[in-house]
């Protein structure tokens, strides 16, 4: 077990410890439009490290376009990190899913500021206060995505 | 009774589509779990190699990531790309094409859990394929932050 930014963390499972506010970053998008961050306080924010050539990461994309779908009008915000080298694989496989969030190319200063993304995929569970408050290492299933996701959404701004 | 034989015919379209569509999605997922165990290194095992005097040093080859290697790669190891892609298995390809096939050559990625790497059995087959007989690929069971980073192995961060 290990601790990064106060959140603790297992591999193929989640710890919810102290919480930390989440990393601002300021990332371009597929388009190359810059997304920040701090401008989805308020929202819950699935923040998810992957690449197109990881299959575990392959597999989670559905569910995320369903969740998004599913809770996005109660307050979801799912966002996609790629770390993929370049952002071509990422538009091809962008469209192919039907990706219903935005989806940012991430770089090496975003992943140390989460602790090091040093395997995928890496998702973050951010509430509407901007606090950390699940890291999942792994493949995760998507139950345990949601269960915390609705706790999550039930939660007014500044209460975690 | 046509619609029973049409009926049949579907069964069996989709019986064998199900069938080839698991056995892609099989032989694709589990790429790196057929690199047979003699051609594996455990990350304990490669740091004697690496602190050992006597050993003899091998070129060690990253294909995973750029930015997973830019945070944290193995010191001394060289950044090719994802081999599974064309292009980064055409960059393993020309850096070591010079190279004696006797070359002693780790290959290292730890994108993902071993199961899902994409990257390593094409490398493997690739270098076999072209001849080298001194290879080895590193095991790491879930990731390089896991299974190398966190144990407190030698790491170095930047290109």
């Amino acid at each position: 077990m290990t601790r990064h930014h106060g959140v603790r963390t297992s591999i193929r499972g989640t710890l919810i410890g102290q919480q930390s506010l989440a990393p601002d970053f300021s990332l371009p998008d597929l388009t190359g439009r810059k997304l920040d961050l701090s401008s989805y306080r308020g929202k819950v924010v699935l923040l998810d490290f992957w690449a197109t050539w990881c299959d575990p990461c392959r597999e989670e994309i559905p569910h995320f376009v369903e969740l998004q779908r599913k809770y996005g009008d109660q307050g979801l915000q799912i966002i996609g990190v790629s770390m993929d080298d370049g952002p071509e694989p990422v538009r091809n496989f962008y469209q192919h899913f039907k990706m219903n969030y935005p989806v940012v190319m991430g770089d090496a200063k975003t992943g140390e500021l989460y602790g090091g993304v040093l395997g995928l995929p890496i998702a973050f569970l951010i509430g509407r206060d901007g606090r950390i408050s699940a890291k999942h290492i792994g493949a995760t299933d998507i139950s345990v995505f949601e269960k915390e996701i609705v706790n999550l959404l039930r939660s007014k701004a500044g209460s975690g | 009774m046509s619609l029973p034989i049409k009926f049949r015919q579907m069964l069996l379209v989709f019986i064998f589509g199900t069938v080839a569509f698991a056995l892609a999605s099989l032989a694709f997922s589990y790429q790196a779990s057929l690199i047979p165990a003699s051609r594996l290194v455990n990350p304990d095992e490669l740091v004697k190699i690496l602190q050992s005097a006597r050993s003899e040093k091998p070129l060690m080859i990253q294909v995973g990531s750029h930015v997973l290697y830019t945070q944290a790669h193995i010191p001394g190891s060289e950044y090719i790309g994802p081999a599974s892609s064309d292009s980064g298995l055409q960059a393993l390809r020309k850096r070591v094409e010079v190279l004696p096939r006797k070359k002693f050559i780790i290959l290292y990625c730890g994108c993902c859990p071993w199961s899902h790497c994409p990257n390593l059995k094409p490398a493997d087959d690739a270098l076999h394929a072209m001849g080298f007989t001194n290879v080895k690929v590193l095991y790491m069971a879930d990731n390089f932050g896991a299974d190398w980073v966190e144990k407190g192995y030698p790491v170095a961060k930047g290109d």
